[in-house]
């Protein structure tokens, strides 16, 4: 749950971007680091095993301005895809007051979109969150994959198999060319700020 | 169960003046009260220095879980002494309550044990507060 300092008047909202591994979660974040530049008064932190592949986390620090009269730090964190990295994943995840779960449009990941979804499912309810509550934003990414003719999922589909029951937003984006990764960032924030209001009246 | 406790205006007062008086005035660097999400709840410095303390904060939150995850496969509940030593600056961990982590940071003047002692008071101060 986001941490509230009454004295600073500063609100903490952590975000977690989670989804299967080399879906572009990171390369969400390095697109904000760039394009955020401005906001962003800190570097970004990784931590990366060799090949670029995350294996603890990303975070990157996002000032937002004031919201009733509260200075709002969104923090944005992802999670290491990969399988086996769940212990990590886990601990990324404690208090977490919104998700982006960013699915890989490719044919060959179907699979593991859906086990992807699963485990978040499940790692929530280890903290008593339950993945019906909390913002959630859906993120199809890689859809510029279709231009080299390689096979993608058609944004029907990913609805189907991630998003009939939990009626999420959802957005097609390329996270490399930078499409749709503001849009995704946008919704996530006005979701989970949207949901602190009440608390800070 | 997911970490909910809330300090009001008077609470993080208290807890600030404890921590100027039992650490910084001792000469300790930069102490950052947080809980295990990665929020910071107070941080105060000497003035000698200053950190990228949401960075920090972010960084001890998963080092803390993970080395508490070490702690309990190999049957421990958790290490009682989490210490980095540097060159000039030294990083110290310790447990307040569930949840809630304090982080100081200090250099060669201040000595481990020494550190450790007024840690430990000023967590007994802080528990009662919260
Ligand atoms: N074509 C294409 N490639 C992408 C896109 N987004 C990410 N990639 C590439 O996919 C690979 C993995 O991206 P990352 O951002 O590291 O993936 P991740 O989700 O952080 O992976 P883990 O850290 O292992 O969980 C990299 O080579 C990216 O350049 C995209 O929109 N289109
Ligand atoms: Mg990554």
């Amino acid at each position: 749950m986001a941490l509230i300092n009454p004295k600073k008047k500063e609100v903490q909202v952590k975000i977690v971007y989670y989804g299967p591994g080399r879906g572009g979660k990171t390369t969400n974040l390095e697109y904000i680091n760039k394009k955020f530049k401005k906001r962003i008064q800190n570097e970004m932190v990784t931590v990366k095993t060799y090949g670029d592949r995350t294996l603890f986390f990303d975070f990157l620090p996002f000032d937002i301005g004031e919201i009733k009269g509260h200075s709002i730090k969104v923090q944005l964190y992802t999670v290491p895809g990969q399988v086996k990295y769940n212990a990590t994943r886990r601990l990324v995840l404690r208090g977490v007051d919104g998700l982006v779960f960013v699915a890989d449009s490719m044919d060959l990941r179907r699979e593991m979109n859906i086990r992807s979804l699963q485990n978040l499912k499940e790692n929530l309810e280890t903290f008593n969150k339950n993945i019906f509550n909390i913002p959630l934003v859906l993120q199809y990414n890689k859809r510029d994959l279709a231009e080299e003719g390689i096979p993608i999922l058609s944004v029907d589909t990913l609805q189907r198999d991630m998003n009939s029951r939990l009626r999420a937003p959802a957005f097609p984006a390329s996270a490399v060319k930078g499409e749709n990764v503001a849009a995704t960032m946008k919704k996530i924030i006005a979701l989970t700020v949207g949901s602190l209001r009440k608390k800070l009246e | 169960m997911d970490f909910t406790i809330e300090f009001d205006k008077q609470q993080i007062e208290s807890i600030e003046n404890i921590l100027q008086e039992e650490l910084i005035d001792l000469g300790v660097q930069s102490v950052i009260l947080m809980d295990l999400a990665g929020n910071v709840i107070v941080n105060l410095e000497n003035g000698d220095s200053s950190h990228d303390v949401y960075s920090l904060a972010a960084l001890a939150a998963g080092n803390y879980g993970a080395v508490s995850a070490m702690a309990n496969i190999i049957g421990e509940q958790e290490f009682s002494l989490l210490f980095h030593k540097g060159e000039e600056e030294s990083i110290h961990f310790s447990k307040v309550v569930e949840d809630l982590l304090l982080l100081t940071i200090f250099n060669k003047n201040v000595s481990l044990g020494f550190l450790r002692l007024k840690v430990a008071e000023a967590i007994k101060r802080i528990q009662v507060l919260i």
